[in-house]
């Protein structure tokens, strides 16, 4: 998958999963404070990534999240490993 | 003496209505809310029977994070206290500055519980259920998302006494209220409805085998009667004290007299004639009325053989024969957990539009049940100024509750 696919995937789920506007998910926009992510919510991210792509996140991979381009990054990482 | 509590809202979300005037048009007409559930047949069920509510649809009044723990008792339970609140005239910013309480009443999160345990063992790994799932799991669901949305700020917790929880919910909070504890309460009862939630009741072989004939299967206090329908939905009622009420100028419904309660010591499932009369005698002493004064008895009669027979019994020698009775269970089914709330607005609904609602599917009495005044057709043009409502559980725990039409000098 290349990393265009991989940003159109991951902008639907976060939109599905989080009720949030697509357009909102822009590549510098802060994760966490467009989501409006809580500590509980972190436990839904781990489980919609494991639903759209197969593999497991841990706490550790979201400590140097900080924009979505850095959560594509990670999505894109893991999937090359 | 303590506070005069009063009620100020009431809400419903059940199989005969989702709304107050849709329940109260089914009650006068004496309009079934039984159906056959497929699920139940193809999961092996001795009878697919019961009541049905729809999931409700509560993106329009809820954010993500407020729906993400809520399972059908807090989904069921928010639609009747969002009805309820409304009539009672409060919303959130209210609720956030005047301390209010919760006690609601639930026993059962089958639903939920299964379908987490379901993905557990397909995913083997605890941290791809989500965080939703520990508060649809546990039992106090209903209070744990309802005080949060609502930001109620007094007492909080969840009464689990069968099918006695809703109506201990209200004498609760009667109580707390009585004693200047508590200004205003939300209480209730909610029952799930899913094919989990009842498959160990119908184990017992206790519901109505009358499958053909779904409308006419639940007729308690019938001679004919076969075992009781399960059913479900929320219920929810607001307790406040007189002095609250008449602070805020709301419009008083009626006021809660009384609470009788006892437990039978006995049997976990069958019923006992003594407890039942106990709980009864000691609501009559708490609302210092005697049986004469009782304009209606809700009955909490299931259409099991013998549990009808036994509260007939215990209605007569404590109430006598001539008072109207009936049990809404026969449109119903058996709410359960809700009943004994549901029956409550039930019969505040009655109350307020003079009329008592049919037990329908009464044809022939049995010997009990020829001594007691059950009514088989809707009786029109009644006033009710007092109504006795019972609920009985297994594990032999019953409540009774009076509630008197509102009436400022009294």
């Amino acid at each position: 998958m290349n990393r265009k696919k991989i940003i159109e995937k991951t902008k639907e789920f976060l939109s599905d999963e989080f009720e949030v506007e697509i357009d909102l998910i822009l590549p510098d926009n802060n994760l966490q404070k467009t989501l409006d992510l809580d500590s509980l919510d972190y436990v839904d991210l781990v489980v919609v990534i494991e639903d759209s792509f197969g593999f497991k996140v841990t706490g550790e991979d979201f400590k140097e999240i900080v924009t979505f381009n850095d959560f594509f990054d990670l999505i894109e990482n893991k999937l090359k490993k | 003496m303590g506070n005069r509590v009063v009620i100020t809202g009431i809400g419903i979300y059940s199989c005969i209505g989702e709304n107050l005037e849709e329940v109260k048009k089914s009650l006068y007409e004496g309009k079934s809310g039984i159906v056959i559930d497929p699920l139940r047949t193809e999961m092996g069920y001795q009878s697919a029977l019961t009541g049905m509510v729809k999931d409700p649809h509560l993106k329009p009044f809820l954010s993500r994070r407020e729906r993400i723990g809520m399972h059908q008792p807090a989904q069921y339970a928010f639609m009747s206290t969002k009805e309820a609140l409304e009539m009672a005239g409060m919303d959130i910013d209210y609720l956030e500055k005047n301390e209010t309480g919760i006690i609601f009443g639930n026993d059962s999160t089958a639903g939920a519980v299964i379908e987490t345990i379901d993905k557990i063992r397909e995913k083997k790994d605890t941290s791809l259920v989500g965080s939703g799932a520990i508060f649809q799991n546990m039992n106090c669901t209903i209070n744990m998302n309802l005080s949060t949305i609502y930001k109620l700020k007094g007492i909080n917790f969840t009464v689990s006494a069968a099918c006695a929880s809703g109506s201990h919910s209200i004498g609760l909070a009667h109580l707390l209220i009585k004693q200047g504890l508590q200004e205003r309460v939300v209480c209730g009862g909610a029952q799930e409805i899913n094919e989990y939630a009842m498959g160990s009741f119908d184990a017992l072989g206790a519901f109505s085998s009358k499958q053909s004939t779904p409308t006419k299967a639940c007729s308690p206090f019938d001679r004919d009667r076969d075992g009781l329908v399960p059913s479900g939905g929320g219920a929810t009622l607001i307790l406040e004290s007189l002095e609250s009420a008449e602070k805020r100028g709301a419009t008083i419904l009626a006021e809660v007299c009384g609470y009788g309660f006892s437990s039978n010591g006995d049997h976990i499932s069958n019923p006992n004639l003594d407890g039942q009369v106990r709980s009864l005698e000691m609501v009559l002493k708490q609302s210092n009325l005697t049986a004469k004064d009782i304009d209606y008895i809700s009955a909490h009669a299931t259409s099991t053989p013998v549990g009808d027979s036994v509260e007939a019994q215990a209605i007569l020698k404590v109430l006598g024969s001539q008072t109207p009775v009936s049990s809404t269970k026969s449109m119903t089914g058996h709410e359960c957990w809700m009943a004994g709330a549901s029956e409550v607005i039930y019969s505040i609904l009655m109350m307020q539009n003079d009329f008592v609602a049919p037990n329908i599917n009464f044809e022939n009495p049995d010997e009990d049940s020829a001594k007691i005044n059950v009514i088989p057709e809707t009786k029109k043009d009644y006033k009710i100024n007092t109504f006795l409502s019972n609920s009985f559980g297994f594990g032999g725990t019953n409540s009774s509750l009076i509630i008197k039409k509102w009436a400022r000098g009294e």
